[in-house]
């Protein structure tokens, strides 16, 4: 067999290989398992850019858009949810728990007695779109400084009121994240208060990352050492299906 | 006269040049699987959301391109439709909506142009796109950085300016490839075109692709002032993508226009067979 032929063969080969396994070798665990160290990397040279402080881009009155479109949950089914809605959130309390000094649970005139926030910022939803909107909440480093984190906390959780599919929402964060100026509580949005499309009474803002870790329709936030044992264990609703839990890109 | 010398004089003596260095041919091949990956998947991705927009964020009821499903009233029928600016075309079976075994599927483009293949997966598109777009840059850096400091790059890629003034002279416009000692350097549009690719396109792909990250705006806003916004980010990539396509078509097509396996083979072990005999066609 000549170089030629041995060359063609090969092509060919590989060809055939390629068309027939490449939906398999796709979507095959180890494969995937090989792709998820991008995550480590995107994570790692992101936080050793951007640094700890640098704020997401801030924008105009002008700037804000119009049509500020909604995803995942609009409307919760919940019943716990719907009679807090229902009584205009005037029984409703935010419990902050977990590895905490001081557990809290805060109304919502006690949330914006917090110091606050507000920025206009652009919301990037991982299917690609963008909006622009205005936020005020409570700073999430002071009502951390208010609970004082016990030093084996890592993570914050935040548990959410709704329903997604056949499990309840939640997200995570580091204490990078959660420490920075713009992560907030927002309780405001545009001028108003969060309307329930887009997670009233409270949903985090987190700036540096996509609209999933924006989570919606707070009720709880829990301090953890490991993400492990909540919900499927990935850190997140989105993410116990498999997408990223840093979210930066 | 014997046979033997007759056959010599009309067969044409080949000769193997040595043609592109090691590392070039590792660059290339790396990036044709990385390319091809990138593609897949960043279709995958914007099947999450087809449509396309200018400026900072996204106006939703101006996409300057957008693919889409229309739905019969049963269910059972789907037709597709792609927009430019105002133009509206039926793009049924192709894109917007396409059949996948039999079933229709509302989605950009079509399973079979997408990594992974098949029915609509933005977990894993993400995940090869994010993967192979680090294989793509650290690869791209490489090429670079050793291609300016071998000086690859300035000597046999860079046009001059003489390569500039007489570009239209170059016999390749003409579809006239060369099989003399002249194909074993660039030629005028030739270093054009890769320079083009190499130096704007790549780079633009890439730095587009870093200004839709939310993290990295916040270490790199003059990205985003750069491009005009992150939704323009996400268009202007979406462009390099196509245009990255069309440079590969015409590249496939001047490879089979000059000698397929020569070119590959001497992609794949760095020598090319020419004939020193052959007249020149250049100018």
């Amino acid at each position: 067999m000549n170089r030629r032929t041995w060359l063609r063969g090969l092509l060919a080969g590989v060809g055939a290989t390629i068309a027939a396994g490449c939906e398999k070798v796709a979507t095959a665990p180890p494969a995937l398992k090989m792709l998820k160290v991008a995550e480590k990397w995107n994570q790692g040279a992101q936080r050793a850019i951007i640094g700890r402080h640098a704020l997401a881009p801030e924008f105009t009155e002008a700037d804000i858009s119009r049509t500020f479109k909604a995803n995942g949950t609009r409307r919760p089914f919940d019943e716990e949810y719907n009679s807090h809605l229902n009584s205009g959130f005037s029984g409703w309390k935010l419990v902050v728990d977990g590895l905490v000094e001081t557990p809290l649970a805060l109304t919502l005139a006690e949330l914006r007695a917090l110091p606050s926030r507000t920025q206009i910022t652009r919301h990037d939803c991982v299917e690609g779109w963008s909006c622009i909107g205005k936020w005020k909440g409570a700073r999430l480093s002071a009502l951390l400084d208010q609970a004082r984190l016990k030093p084996e906390a890592k993570f914050i959780v935040f548990h959410c009121m709704d329903t997604l599919g056949s499990s309840k929402y939640y997200e995570s964060i580091d204490l990078v994240d959660a420490r920075h100026e713009q992560s907030i509580l927002a309780y405001d949005m545009n001028g108003a208060p969060v309307s329930v499309e887009h997670g009233a009474p409270l949903r985090l803002r987190v700036e540096r990352q996509l609209g999933y870790k924006q989570a919606k329709y707070i009720g709880r936030i829990e301090a953890v050492a490991s993400l492990k044992g909540i919900g499927g264990g990935a850190g997140g609703f989105w993410e116990d299906f498999g997408y990223e839990w840093y979210a930066g890109i | 006269m014997s046979a033997e010398t007759a056959r010599a004089a009309l067969t044409p003596m080949k000769v193997m040049v040595k043609r592109h260095g090691l590392l070039v041919r590792l660059n290339h091949w790396v990036n044709v699987i990385a390319l091809v990956l990138l593609l897949g998947s960043g279709l995958q991705i914007f099947n999450a959301h087809a449509a396309l927009y200018w400026g900072k964020a996204s106006n939703f009821d101006h996409p300057w391109f957008s693919m889409y499903a229309e739905r019969s009233k049963d269910g059972a029928q789907m037709k597709g439709f792609t927009t430019l600016g105002s133009a509206k075309v039926e793009t049924t079976g192709v894109f917007g909506a396409s059949k996948l075994d039999g079933k229709w599927q509302d989605q950009g483009f079509p399973g079979w142009m997408t990594v992974p293949g098949g029915e609509f997966d933005l977990t894993n598109g993400r995940h090869w796109h994010l993967f192979f777009a680090w294989v793509f840059a650290v690869n791209g850096l490489i090429y670079l950085v050793t291609g300016l400091i071998g000086r690859h790059l300035i000597r046999d890629v860079l046009p001059s300016g003489r390569d500039l003034k007489t570009i239209f002279k170059d016999p390749h416009l003409r579809l006239k490839f060369s099989k003399g000692p002249e194909s074993a350097r660039y030629h005028q549009v030739q270093k054009l075109a890769y320079s083009g690719v190499v130096f704007l396109l790549l780079p633009t792909i890439a730095l587009t692709g870093m200004t839709m990250s939310p993290g990295l705006n916040a270490a790199f806003p003059f990205l985003l002032d750069l491009f005009g916004g992150r939704q323009s980010a996400r268009s202007i990539h979406f462009i390099c993508a196509n245009l990255i396509v069309a440079f590969v078509i015409v590249h496939l097509l001047a490879v089979i226009l000059s000698g397929p396996l020569n070119q590959v083979r001497a992609m794949l072990t760095g020598k090319l067979a020419i004939i020193p005999s052959d007249e020149e066609a250049h100018s």
